[in-house]
């Protein structure tokens, strides 16, 4: 009975893996079909990834949207942890409606982020797609390194600054030496965070560029014409850098934890 | 309290990955009494309560609850209820139906179930408080919700792991008349889990001192407390003065440089360890010391408030002694231990 | 020097370009020309639009509940396996999530291609061929797959972190593992599920490049409207008054949300 439980569960879960997958799947697949079609395979062939790189528009593309996201993640990184410093000592009235309008980002669907952003931009006359693209990461950005690093201020007990101050620092230093590094795990969190939603972001950047394409208006564009193998190719590449990526962070930290645990089991039989 | 075994467990051990939680535990436990599993952290004594309940399988041995083999049955359908040890109400409960949740699974009528809680919330003295949240209620409070959630269901055995922990000092030990009080008027056998020496004597008809795994000794707190059966017993329970000591003869044990008379005989072996309580050790003055008494040299006085805690060192031992008369540092004073306070036990193998 | 100043900068960005876009949309929802006036918002209101608005809302809500059955489960059996096979398991369902979503959208536009896959099964098994693309299901399965791992992340947040001693209690109490699952663990998962519901419901409402690419433009949902208002049409007011309406919409979901979130009976995460 517990065996036919276990099969029902293996089961579900690898039609879920399936139904995920498969059409990731046959993109790779069709990445290395030397005809157009999506039907029927005609041979083994690479012309898609030559043609892929030599294709200017994208590799433009993807330095817009890595650049992007690695400078809009690290000022929102900075100026999202000074102010949830700041929000953190706050009295309560101006904390919460600071709170509330942080969340308007977050909340809002990014199709009213995109056209308000946009508006603003015309009425502010900001011209160059590129920098309004930056800004409006940033801005989006900025509320989710507050919210990662917030609940780690709070739960920082204020017993480490008054620590530090008591054993000679400045306020400052004792913000720097102590208080940052206390909820470093917070603005890590957060950074990888703004990085990933800054590399993933269409509606945002479809609204307030001005002809210069990130990667996502990029493929919308090619896409919205038909299928494209050059985009198989892409996709296959993404998937590969993707998954390497999360197998070494995941294998890391088991490794992390194994040893955690093992010197723990050591302390124990020694005492 | 019957004579009846309620509950037997023969040869059972648990492993977990190599390391033996328990070894061939063997133990009965009588039909309404109040057993104590005492021991320090790590001695199986939480895994037993849990073998019991039915939340862990034993690696070997047999488990019989009212001379029926638990093996196969899950915890669902055991006549044993539980009192957690961070008491696990349901958050998303209020107090009545929380309580009440066992009796909703087992689908008795509203009124009897209304009946059986508001009865349970007035024992442990929680009437009015049926509407409220839990997360509000202070640690006793919830403590005592837990007691009622699992004694509303009337269960054959009441397994209780470590309850009283959280909770402050005075707190807890009105707590531990008040479920001693329970468990009396309601004649339901208590399984009580802790490492609070104080608290497993005041509060068993029996305990069951364990360590690593193994049980070390089973009795009530008057036989565990005055005839401790070896070292680990004596030193875990109340506080003791341990030295090394050797059998002379019959009735004669030489230690701490000196010869005494004791009671104890047929050890067969010489040596032996000697435990005196420190309670049972006079501090006389030094000139009238006499067959079983030696001289020594005060190290330290605490107040300790019902009595002084005096280290006084003989030359061969740090002896530690609870008596109201007061000293000075430095004082030369003699100790005197009469014979039946001498225990003699086997050294460890 | 008062710590509150170091929230000073971000105040005057967000003042300036989260608050400040807000306003715009209020403004050039509400006047014409610089005159205060309702007419935008009454065209927004039109029965068409409205209709549109409606399809949308729907199609959201069946995408919502398709993805909650089907992410349920997944997010509940992840939390019951042993760490080192979950880890595992979690990287793998986690790593579409991290391709771009348009990316993936497009997968679907190859595999239910005229000429794709798909079909190409179908006529090796003599099944007649099927126009799968271009249709409401295209859509709605594209707003499945894009939206699935939103609905499972925060479940099984909350389902890895739940106390296990509160199963054990129920299972103490007489409670078979079925009872145990819907009178315990169910309510205690609802901040999840209600976080769930957030990430899919909302942006499911507003998408338009799934229904562009998977629907061809033959479904046009409240997104492609508002997008059309803007980029094509250039009117900024009719635009915007829809976006004011969507953003009630929002709000009045959110609010209800909260309300479930409170009964819950627990306290608001943060954003997991």
């Amino acid at each position: 009975m517990k065996k036919l439980r276990t099969f029902f569960k293996g089961t579900y879960l690898g039609l879920m893996l399936c139904f995920l997958y498969a059409p990731i799947l046959v993109l790779i697949v069709y990445s290395f079909n030397s005809s157009r079609t999506m039907g029927h395979w005609t041979g083994f062939s690479l012309s898609w990834y030559a043609a892929l790189f030599h294709d200017s528009m994208v590799m433009e593309a993807l330095t817009v949207t890595l650049t992007i996201a690695v400078l809009s993640a690290a000022v929102a990184t900075v100026i999202g942890t000074a102010a949830a410093i700041g929000i953190h000592s706050m009295r309560r009235g101006p904390r919460v409606a600071v709170e509330n309008i942080s969340q308007l980002p977050i909340v809002n669907p990014d199709l009213v982020t995109g056209i308000s952003l946009m508006m603003l931009f015309a009425f502010m006359n900001i011209k160059g797609g590129y920098v309004r693209m930056l800004i409006a990461h940033i801005t989006f950005n900025i509320p989710y390194v507050i919210f990662s690093v917030m609940p780690k201020l709070k739960q920082s007990s204020n017993a480490l600054y008054e620590a530090a101050l008591d054993l000679g620092c400045t306020p400052l230093t004792a913000l720097w030496r102590v208080v940052l590094p206390d909820i470093m795990p917070g603005i890590v969190s957060g950074f990888i965070l703004a990085f990933t939603l800054s590399l993933d972001d269409f509606v945002v950047s479809y609204f307030t560029t001005q002809g210069v394409q990130n990667l996502s208006i990029y493929i919308y564009s090619i896409a919205r014409k038909g299928i494209n193998p050059k985009i198989n190719a892409l996709s296959t590449l993404m998937f590969v850098a993707v998954l390497t990526l999360l197998m070494v962070v995941n294998l890391k930290s088991i490794k992390e934890e194994h040893k955690a645990a093992a010197q723990a089991k050591k302390a124990e039989a020694r005492s | 309290m019957g004579d009846k075994h309620l509950i037997e467990l023969f040869d059972v051990s648990k492993d977990y990955e190599g390391d033996a939680a328990l070894r061939h535990i063997n133990l009965y436990v009588k039909d309404g009494e109040f057993l104590t599993l005492l021991g320090p952290s790590g001695c199986g004594k939480t895994t037993m309560l849990r073998i019991i309940a039915g939340f862990v399988l034993p690696s070997s041995g047999k488990v019989l609850l009212d001379g029926a083999d638990m093996a196969r049955i899950p915890p669902y359908k055991r006549r044993v209820n539980t009192v957690f040890q961070k008491y696990a109400l349901f958050p998303h409960l209020n107090v009545f139906d929380n309580v009440a949740f066992g009796l909703k699974i087992k689908k008795l009528p509203k009124a009897e179930i209304d009946s059986r809680v508001r009865a349970m919330l007035e024992l442990v003295n929680l009437k009015g408080y049926e509407k409220r949240g839990v997360e509000q209620l202070s640690g006793g409070q919830q403590q005592r919700v837990a007691i009622a959630r699992a004694l509303v269901n009337e269960p054959e055995v009441l397994l209780l792991d470590e309850p009283l922990g959280a909770l402050d000092l005075q707190l807890r030990k009105d707590m531990q008349v008040e479920l001693k009080r329970m468990q009396q008027r309601l004649g339901i056998t208590f399984i009580y889990v802790t490492h609070d020496q104080e608290e497993a004597l005041t509060m068993s008809d029996t305990i069951v001192v364990m360590k690593e795994g193994v049980i070390q000794q089973i009795g009530t707190p008057q036989d565990v407390y005055n005839e401790p059966r070896n070292a680990f017993v004596a030193d875990f329970i109340g506080e003791s003065n341990i030295l090394p000591g050797v059998m002379e003869q019959e009735y004669m044990v030489s230690f701490a440089g000196g010869n005494f008379k004791c009671v104890d005989k047929g050890f067969g072996e010489r040596d032996v360890e000697v435990v005196v309580r420190p309670e049972d050790v006079d501090i006389i003055p030094a000139g009238r010391v006499g067959e079983n008494g030696m001289t020594g040299v005060v190290k330290s006085v605490l107040f300790m408030g019902v009595h002084y805690e005096i280290r006084v060192d003989t030359g061969d031992h740090l002896w530690q002694v609870h008596t109201t008369d007061l000293v000075d540092i430095g004082e030369r004073v003699g100790l005197e231990i009469l014979p039946d306070a001498i225990h003699i036990m086997r050294k460890p193998a | 020097m008062k710590r509150t100043v170091f929230a000073y900068p971000y105040v005057v960005w967000m003042l300036i370009f989260i608050f400040a876009p807000m306003l715009l949309i209020v403004y050039y929802a509400f006047t014409a020309d610089g005159a205060v006036t309702l007419e935008n918002l009454r065209g927004a209101l039109d029965p068409m639009y409205l209709e549109v608005l409606l399809r949308s809302v729907w199609m959201a809500l069946r995408a919502t509940v398709a993805c909650l059955l089907l992410g349920y489960p997944v997010a509940y059996l992840l939390s019951r396996m042993k760490k080192s096979a979950a880890s595992i398991l979690s990287v793998l369902f986690v790593v579409p999530m991290w391709m771009n979503f348009l990316l993936r959208t497009y997968a679907w536009q190859v595999l239910l291609n005229a000429n794709g896959i798909l079909n190409g099964v179908l006529a090796a098994l003599g099944l007649p061929q099927q126009s799968f693309l271009y249709t409401e299901g295209a859509v709605m399965l594209g707003m499945v797959y894009n939206f699935l791992p939103f609905m499972v992340l925060p479940i099984h947040t909350v389902l890895s972190k739940m106390d296990r001693s509160h199963i054990e209690a129920a299972s103490d109490l007489g409670a078979n593992p079925v009872q145990a699952f819907f009178r315990v663990t169910l309510p205690l998962s609802m901040p999840g599920v209600i976080s769930g519901i957030t990430m899919v419901f909302i942006p499911s409402i507003t998408t338009f490049a799934i229904s562009r690419l998977l629907g061809g433009g033959k479904f046009v949902m409240y997104g492609d409207l508002i997008e059309n208002q803007f980029l094509l049409m250039q009117d900024w007011g009719s635009g915007s008054a829809l976006s004011f309406i969507l953003l009630v919409l929002v709000l009045i979901s959110m609010a209800v949300m909260r309300r479930a979130e409170g009964e819950a009976g627990q306290e608001g995460g943060m954003l997991w």
